[in-house]
């Protein structure tokens, strides 16, 4: 480092008010990441409640009552405050701009009006924790929400309203950025892939979002107000509900998962020292998977009294959806073989994402088979499902986002020995946590009850003490991450040697990004070839 | 809508007041906002969309009572209100053209226009609303309704309330929009160099004009011969 302190975003400006005002992206983007950290540790801490409550067959921690509080509080908090906003608007902000050669996003008070709406639907859900909870479970569904449960569900159901509105401003912004802001010479076919991931991300944010606020609307209308747009008594059909829910919530799979898949494609390459393999089919297949996300709602209600033709078209479209993903993990492996691989903490993250990404996509086609979801609907065995989506994929996605851009982020290196440790400990943890409930679930376990027949016991106690592993494994990163600001190494422009434009700004970047608007003449992942490596 | 051929005839130089930093020159920064916009009014068809799913599938499911009891809603109202709105966006679009010619007192005329038309539409509404909560046709527990399709009748005031009440609600947002664009206006702020404002404005009227255009055949007309 030079002797003069060089400006960057961090030391340009100190105080309260040069953060809670800021319209940089980047300062944004970590006001984002410490919200969504405060939200992770809560969902988590009532995920470990389920678990311990679930350590014995009989319902002895908690009550039933607090238990339906505890799931519906942890599938609330985790994937309307911490997935579906976590990569998107912690490293898609900081990273877009830098990504594309452009001195901010668009839309920089859109930006920051967007963190101030999911800080307001954060506390209307927080307050309606507090006092009393709500117990409908993270679906909301009618006629239980709006006519039986007697908890917080309006407060609740406001928050997620409003929360949405914070995703569909930060969709609204990556699309407008993505299309007019590139530096010259960055054409489509040359913007890395997790700018194609966000795009995506961004289309499915905007078309599907404003879905689940207006069905949101009704349902607390209907709860405020008894005017039925879903109560049978007066003709309304829950199942509508069901449809309106689920053509936003199922494509906000893909809202948590995409961004994770752009993600591995910058680690994988740059770890392999290559290539990507297929550039196009994979920055097409983000597209694909978008679009096929819209048309699958279906198979989350193929017992719930949908038509067998309708089941069966959601079937054949939900198979179909596996293949651009399967494209995606191909093209990965195509890219690590013959590549010069180094097993840093990024890498150990991006490749656990494929493995459990892997074991997750498949057991969704189990889910897509009419005759088998039929057998392990509601069952432990979605739990085990989903999570290996939303957990082994997403957030192991965001946290190797999280190693691979750290020294850009705050200009330090971390220690990578303990990083990996993490990382192998979240991988084992996960497993161990969630393996045994695909058993539980195929056994016919079903989810969502705080007592067990005693035979599945010993599942229960693998998948909680793997549970408490995962927990571990969540909380050194914590550390040593939080040790590394003060402590760790200073880190230069790109310790990874990676390519891509956000490497050639000085770590942490200036305030506005680059000095020179850079001119881009080259494919992206320019890395060099192995023959000219050998040679 | 706006054409390219105004937006070329943007001077760069004299819009640099009004240039964010983060681009390089007006007509990257107008053409950003344009997608935006446009952006915005996707999410906002999707979001009026489930609406208007909600009520396609009622109204396939109980065609002859929605048919019965729409009958119930003033068609007299709902014209009058139709052709307010349409007046609106005239007004609207010349209050755009206003804003570009830089105008001044045109375009303040045209906007004050449009928020009296706005007004208008929505004391129109008032009166229909007021109507139907004296008819006892408010959906809630107070809601009485005898004559033919009563049993789905709540279903369909449901819909219609929350539909033409939404509906409302972007009206209100878009007058008090123009109010703040009429002082903006008043004050000099928009000329040939700058007028996205009242462009991007001028988009948000339209869309909210559009749905009542889909709106009111759909409640008032349909199935009444």
């Amino acid at each position: 480092m030079g002797t003069q302190k060089s400006i960057d975003y961090l030391n340009v400006d100190y105080g309260i008010r040069s953060w809670l005002l800021t319209l940089d992206h980047k300062r944004i983007a970590l006001l984002y990441l410490i919200s969504i950290t405060v939200m992770f540790a809560l969902g988590g801490i009532f995920a470990m409640l389920i678990r311990l409550e679930l350590l014995t067959p009989a319902g002895d921690l908690v009550q039933s009552d607090t238990y339906n509080k505890l799931f519906t509080m942890h599938g609330i908090i985790m994937i309307f405050f911490f997935l579906v906003p976590s990569i998107p608007s912690v490293f898609g902000n900081f990273l877009l701009p830098l990504m594309i050669g452009a001195r901010d996003l668009a839309f920089p008070k859109l930006n920051l009006l967007s963190w101030y709406v999911y800080v307001l639907g954060a506390i209307f859900t927080l307050w309606a924790m507090v006092s009393g909870g709500v117990d409908t479970g993270w679906t909301f569904y009618t006629p239980y929400s709006t006519t039986a449960s007697t908890t917080n569900v309006i407060p609740t159901a406001i928050g997620v309203f409003v929360t949405g509105f914070s995703s569909i401003l930060t969709g609204v912004n990556f699309i407008a950025t993505i299309h007019r802001m590139r530096a010259p010479g960055l054409t489509w076919f040359r913007l890395p892939l997790f700018v194609w991931a966000l795009y995506a991300t961004s289309l499915i944010m905007v078309l599907g979002t404003p879905v689940l606020a207006i069905t949101i609307l009704l349902v607390g209308l209907e709860r405020a107000f008894h005017i039925g747009i879903f109560d049978p008594a007066l003709g309304g059909d829950p199942l509508l509900f069901q449809h309106l829910f689920w053509f936003y919530s199922h494509p906000a799979v893909y809202i948590m998962i995409l961004p994770s898949m752009g993600v591995v494609s910058e680690v994988i390459s740059c770890f392999a020292k290559k290539r990507i393999f297929g550039y196009n089919f994979i920055a097409a297949s983000s597209l694909a998977i978008a679009l096929f996300g819209f048309l699958v709602w279906g198979h989350h209600m193929f017992v719930s009294g949908e038509s067998v033709y309708a089941a069966m078209v959601f079937s054949v479209l939900s198979f179909a959806v596996a293949v651009p993903s399967a494209v995606k993990v191909f093209n990965w492996a195509a890219t690590l073989y013959k590549g010069t691989i180094e097993l840093s903490a990024p890498m150990l993250y991006s490749l656990g994402f494929i493995g459990l990404f892997t074991v997750g996509g498949l057991t969704g086609l189990f889910l897509a088979a009419l005759g088998l979801d039929v057998h392990v609907h509601d069952t432990y065995f979605v739990v085990a499902h989903f999570h290996y989506i939303m957990v082994g994929g997403a957030i192991m996605g965001y946290m190797a986002a999280m190693h691979f851009w750290w020294p850009k982020v705050t200009g330090r290196m971390y220690s990578q020995l303990w990083a990996k440790i993490s990382a192998l400990t979240i991988f084992l943890g996960f497993n161990l946590t969630f393996f045994p409930q695909f058993v539980l679930g195929y056994l016919g376990m079903p989810r969502r009850y705080h007592t067990y027949p005693p035979e599945f016991q010993v599942l229960n106690v693998l998948s909680t003490a793997g549970a408490s592993i995962l927990a571990l494994g969540y909380l050194i990163p914590l550390i040593y991450l939080i040790y590394s600001l003060r402590n760790g190494e200073r880190a230069p422009a790109n310790p990874w040697k990676a390519t891509g434009l956000e490497w050639t700004v000085p770590s942490p970047p200036p305030p506005e990004n680059f000095d020179v608007i850079p001119v881009v003449d080259e494919e992206p992942y320019a890395y060099p070839d192995l023959e000219v490596q050998s040679a | 809508m706006p054409d390219s051929t105004s937006v070329a005839a943007v001077d760069p130089h004299a819009a640099s007041a009004h240039l964010a930093h983060q681009f390089e020159d007006a007509e990257q920064q107008y053409e950003t906002a344009s997608l935006g916009m446009w952006l915005f009014i996707v999410q906002e068809i999707m979001f009026f969309g489930g609406l208007f799913t909600a009520y396609a599938v009622y109204r396939s499911m109980y065609p002859n009572a929605f048919a019965q009891v729409s009958r119930n809603l003033d068609v007299v109202f709902g014209t009058t209100n139709t052709l307010v709105l349409i007046g609106s966006s005239l007004t609207m679009a010349l209050a755009v053209r206003a804003a570009r010619f830089g105008t001044r007192r045109q375009l303040v005329t045209y906007l004050l226009w449009t928020m009296l038309f706005g007004t208008v539409f929505l004391g129109i509404k008032g009166m229909e609303y007021h109507h139907k909560w004296v008819e006892g046709f408010v959906p809630g527990p107070g809601f009485h309704y005898t004559g033919a399709g009563a049993e789905h009748a709540q279903l369909f005031f449901s819909l219609y309330f929350a539909m033409t009440g939404l509906h409302a609600l972007h009206m209100v947002v878009g007058i008090v929009l123009l109010a703040i664009l009429a002082v903006m206006g008043a004050r000099g702020r928009f000329g040939p160099a700058y007028s996205t404002p009242v462009e991007m404005a001028g988009l948000y009227w339209h869309f909210v004009d559009v749905i009542w255009i889909f709106l009111f055949p759909m409640l008032y007309l349909l199935g009444r011969h």
